[in-house]
């Protein structure tokens, strides 16, 4: 329906025609653009209060069963946490960008900044699918499905940590096949009780963050779409500048997951 | 009244005359995908009326048990489905509460009347985002769907708080179903709270400072702010709650190391709240009503205005005393003093409705007897508020039917009652007809005295040690129960009358003038039902609480402005 | 009103124009905590592991929301919108730890007693 009827270069927002991106109810480009502003605020708000009920559930394990976590942090990869990390501050990175992009109407960085921030959060998943497809095989599950059993030589790669700790596990199995709670040198091989409430809390924390950048994906395709046929100028840049602050904030949980559930001992 | 319709409009501007929202365009599409906010506040109010229908039937079903009591029971086992008559009592009164909270209080009055009547007080065209409050209207018809689902699904008896872990491990298809309601319904609610938030701060027309605001429209705000603030932990909460029913995390669930009360932490930290999405709206209509029918200007503005933000922020501060039996000494004890703050704001404003009647000339219409009644009941309810949140008394009546008559002396004495008002009381804007005015007072005062009959007892046999939740009872209690069952019944039939009543106007009510009250406000300066823009031109703003800016016209039933000028030219 | 002037003259409208020297210079930095806080989780720092990380993960937060949320130049309000929900989920945790902590320790005198030969380490670590 919004057509592109206003050339960026004309002189529009006149006062008295509506041009074809302010919505009938609104007088002025300006007060559309604080409307969307606050509402997306207040949208953010929302995920926040979404996201500090998973974080309330992390705090209470954390406090009152460390043990879980010093264990089970183990079995997480720094490495591919970090990769994570860096991919998703560049993708904010170009995010802003690609704000600055439609504020100064510049149709073509737009499109290449919108996709590049597209490709960042598409290489995110693939980063994570192959996080959890481990994690899967291994049995780190959640809750009652938690069934790890420590087993012989990795033959996938791993992280020096969970190698050394593998290795210390699997020559407790050999010696005796009975692999928690075998060897008090070896304590970090000793699987707490309940240890499946680590992998209850990852999972769903980073599951549900990355359903967001799922939805985040959806609305930059959406944006580049619309930045193609040239909708955004600086009169109305307010979908992309919505959309970055919806994926900033994305990268903002993440910015805290990290060293909650990658960094810990 | 066919011969009435011509005053009315000869008087009221040309606009009425040919065209206004409900004729602005036909059909059931036009409808459906409307992005007016008159419109689909008057969907919502169809919805939320026939959600309280069905909330109702069960209310009386429950009620009907009880009246004879054990061992005599008029539910039958329900032999395929493995449902005594027990389980089935369990069943209704769960699907009673979840639907009356979810389906019904919750989106009453923000969702219907604030929607119809919110952006005309304030001079707008509609609401910020109109597809997203048309987005919040079929969310709501998704979390209707998915209730009507959870009763397919083999029905829910947890009841409505969903307490882990029963709910983890009974009735997987109606707890999930319902659980999946709750989360969607509380995207509709974020979704009506976040528009009228941006619309209040962003659409106010010039001259229509804060504090010039309507108080309905404060207490609007408030109610957003929670909505905000406190739905979205509601999601988390049913949607971990959900994936620990499916994959049994061991967040909630003893079995696997996970901790109950911590869900009721979860639950309650919306859930309190909530309360206050309940009634806070419903206080706002009262200081309307209050003001226009004493003809009075509202007694202490800015004290009613403040105490609905307090109401807003001191809600979140208390969600423990609904846990004084499952929580700690100290969070119990915390929780207990903080209770206490939240009856300041509420009696400050009891106080400044007392104070605005006050010598004022109060014109008993049938809006003003509903106002006058939600005094009355909430002031009950919010006393015997008291009693539950001290702690000691508490664990007295924890679980009883003290605590069902608390709530509905609240929820449906206080909300209830005031969401009728203000149905009364905008019906001639929203319809353009007037209702028969004899007939929906005798029923306004019927409902106001079979309520107290049907809850009054309930005090009294709560206080005495009758537990809620149970299908059956001992003797002693049945005098009780029996005189609440009548009054239920009673109250029931006064309810459908009120809204033949409302229902028959439509039909030959007659024509309604643009401010038949002779309110304040701007939504009576556009004519009556409003056309569909609202205003053309932005309507001058006034006093919203100025009873002198108007004056009666007996030709046009009606009030109009007292300077003719200002009058023409708020069209 | 006055937050134009700590950027160069990219005033257009209503647009305020974040120069691209700063979101290269916030990017480039928040990699660099980023890589600080793996470097201190390897280290030990005597029980203070946590707090650090949350401190340089805080400190990185707040870069992301001043610049490239532009929050530095927003509307006072929507800065105020925005921090009072950090507030609120404080409020939640908080209380709701409260309670917790004071409850614990009748179920773990419960759970010692239901398996007694379990290995529950004790919260010092």
């Amino acid at each position: 329906m919004t057509t592109v009827a206003t050339e960026p270069h004309s002189d529009h927002a006149e006062h008295h025609d509506h041009p074809a991106f302010l919505a009938h109810h609104f007088e002025t480009p300006e007060q559309q653009y604080d409307s969307g502003k606050l509402g997306i605020w207040l949208f953010l708000v929302t995920e926040v209060l979404f996201f500090s009920g998973l974080f309330t559930a992390y705090i209470v394990y954390r406090y009152f069963h460390p043990e879980i976590f010093l264990y089970a942090d183990n079995h997480l990869s720094v490495e591919l946490g970090f990769l994570n990390t860096i991919i998703l501050l560049f993708s904010s990175l170009t995010m802003a960008w690609a704000v600055r992009c439609a504020q100064l109407n510049q149709r073509k960085g737009l499109v290449l900044t919108l996709t590049i921030t597209l490709i960042c959060a598409g290489a995110f998943l693939v980063v994570k699918y192959f996080e959890y497809s481990h994690k899967i095989h291994e049995g780190l599950l959640p809750g009652e499905h938690f069934n790890y059993v420590p087993h012989e030589e990795g033959h996938h790669e791993e992280t020096a940590a969970e190698h050394e700790h593998e290795e210390a596990v699997a020559a407790a199995d050999q010696e005796t096949h009975n692999p928690p709670a075998v060897d008090a040198d070896h304590k970090n091989a000793e699987i707490p009780r309940n240890a499946g409430i680590f992998f209850s809390i990852y999972f769903c924390m980073t599951g549900l963050h990355g359903i967001h950048i799922l939805f985040g994906m959806g609305f930059i395709t959406w944006l580049i779409v619309r930045a193609a046929r040239g909708d955004f100028n600086e009169q109305y840049f307010g979908p992309v500048d919505y959309v970055g602050l919806y994926w900033h904030l994305v990268d903002l949980i993440w910015i805290y997951l990290f060293p909650l559930l990658y960094l810990i001992g | 009244m066919a011969t009435a319709h011509e005053p009315g409009t000869s008087v009221t501007t040309t606009h009425a005359a040919d065209e206004n929202y409900l004729t602005a365009s036909h059909g059931l599409k036009s409808w459906l995908i409307t992005l007016d906010h008159k419109r689909i506040g008057m969907m919502y109010l169809m919805g939320v009326m026939g959600a309280f229908f069905l909330g109702g039937i069960f209310a009386l079903l429950l009620r009907a048990e009880l009246f004879l009591g054990t061992p005599n029971t008029i539910f039958f086992d329900i032999k395929f489905l493995e449902m005594s008559a027990a389980d089935v009592y369990n069943h209704m009164f769960t699907l009673h509460g979840a639907v009356m909270t979810f389906l019904f209080i919750i989106p009453s009055v923000p969702a219907a009347l604030g929607n119809f009547v919110l952006p005309i007080m304030i001079g707008a065209k509609d609401v910020a985002f109109p597809r997203m409050n048309l987005c919040s209207f079929y969310l709501w018809i998704a979390g209707a769907i998915l209730f009507l689902l959870a009763i397919a699904l083999g029905g829910l008896d947890t009841g409505w708080t969903f307490y882990a872990p029963y709910s983890t491990t009974t009735n997987f298809g109606g707890v999930f179903a319902a659980l999946m309601g709750a989360f969607v319904l509380g995207f509709s609610s974020i979704f009506t709270g976040l528009n009228f938030i941006v619309t209040l701060h962003t659409m106010r027309p010039p001259g229509m400072t804060w504090f010039k605001m309507p108080l309905f429209l404060w207490a609007i705000y408030a109610t957003a702010i929670i909505q905000l603030l406190a739905t979205p932990v509601l999601g988390i909460t049913v949607l971990l709650l959900a994936v620990e029913r499916v994959l049994h995390i061991g967040i909630f669930d003893p079995a696997y190391g996970g901790d109950p009360v911590l869900f009721q932490h979860f639950f309650w930290f919306y859930s309190h709240p909530a309360v206050y999405i309940m009634i806070l709206p419903a206080m706002g209509i009262i200081s309307e009503l209050i003001s226009t029918f004493s003809r009075k200007h509202i007694f202490g503005y800015t004290f009613i205005a403040y105490s609905s933000l307090a109401i807003a922020i001191f809600g979140f501060l208390v969600w423990g005393h609904h846990m004084f039996t499952s929580s700690s000494e100290l969070g119990a004890a915390v929780f207990s003093l903080l209770t206490f703050s939240v009856s300041i704001p509420s009696a400050i404003k009891v106080f400044n409705w007392l104070a605005t009647m006050y010598k004022g000339s109060i014109d008993l219409r049938t809006p003003m007897i509903y106002a006058v009644a939600f005094i009355f009941l909430f002031t009950i309810g919010g006393l015997t508020g008291l009693f539950l949140g001290t702690l000691a008394t508490d664990i007295h009546l924890h679980d009883t039917y003290f605590v069902v008559a608390h709530f509905h002396y609240v929820m449906m004495g206080g909300t209830l009652v005031a969401f009728l008002g203000g149905v009364h009381y905008w019906w001639p804007k929203m319809t353009g007809k007037m209702y028969d005015e004899k007939w929906a007072s005798i029923w306004a005062l019927s409902i106001l005295v079979f309520f107290n009959l049907t809850f009054f007892p309930q005090f009294i046999m709560g206080s005495r040690g009758m537990p809620r939740r149970y299908y059956n009872y001992v003797e002693e209690y049945q005098i009780y129960h029996q005189l609440s069952t009548i009054g239920a019944f009673l109250m029931g039939i006064s309810l459908v009358c009120a809204a033949v009543v409302l229902i028959r106007s439509l039909k030959n009510g007659k024509q309604a003038p643009a401010n038949p009250w002779g309110a304040a406000t701007l939504e009576w300066k556009c004519s009556s039902p409003p056309p569909h823009n609202n205003f053309d031109h932005a309507p001058v703003v006034g006093d919203p609480y100025d009873m002198q800016s108007v004056v009666y016209d007996p030709a046009i039933e009606g009030f109009v402005d007292r300077e003719p000028g200002s009058y023409e030219s708020a069209h | 009103m006055s937050d134009s002037n700590n950027n160069h003259d990219d005033h257009h409208g209503f647009a305020h124009v974040m120069p691209l020297w700063i979101l290269l210079a916030v990017f480039f930095a928040l990699v660099g905590l980023t890589c600080l806080t793996v470097w201190t989780a390897s280290m030990d720092f005597f029980g203070m592991d946590l707090l650090l990380a949350m401190v340089i993960a805080t400190v990185k937060a707040t870069l992301v929301m001043m610049f490239f949320m532009h929050l530095i130049q927003d509307k006072k309000f929507n800065v105020l919108v925005f921090i009072s929900s950090f507030l609120f989920g404080a409020l939640f945790v908080g209380f709701t730890l409260m309670d917790k902590d004071s409850y614990e320790h009748r179920i773990t005198e419960q759970d010692a007693d239901l398996v007694p030969t379990t290995q529950t380490a004790p919260p010092s670590e």
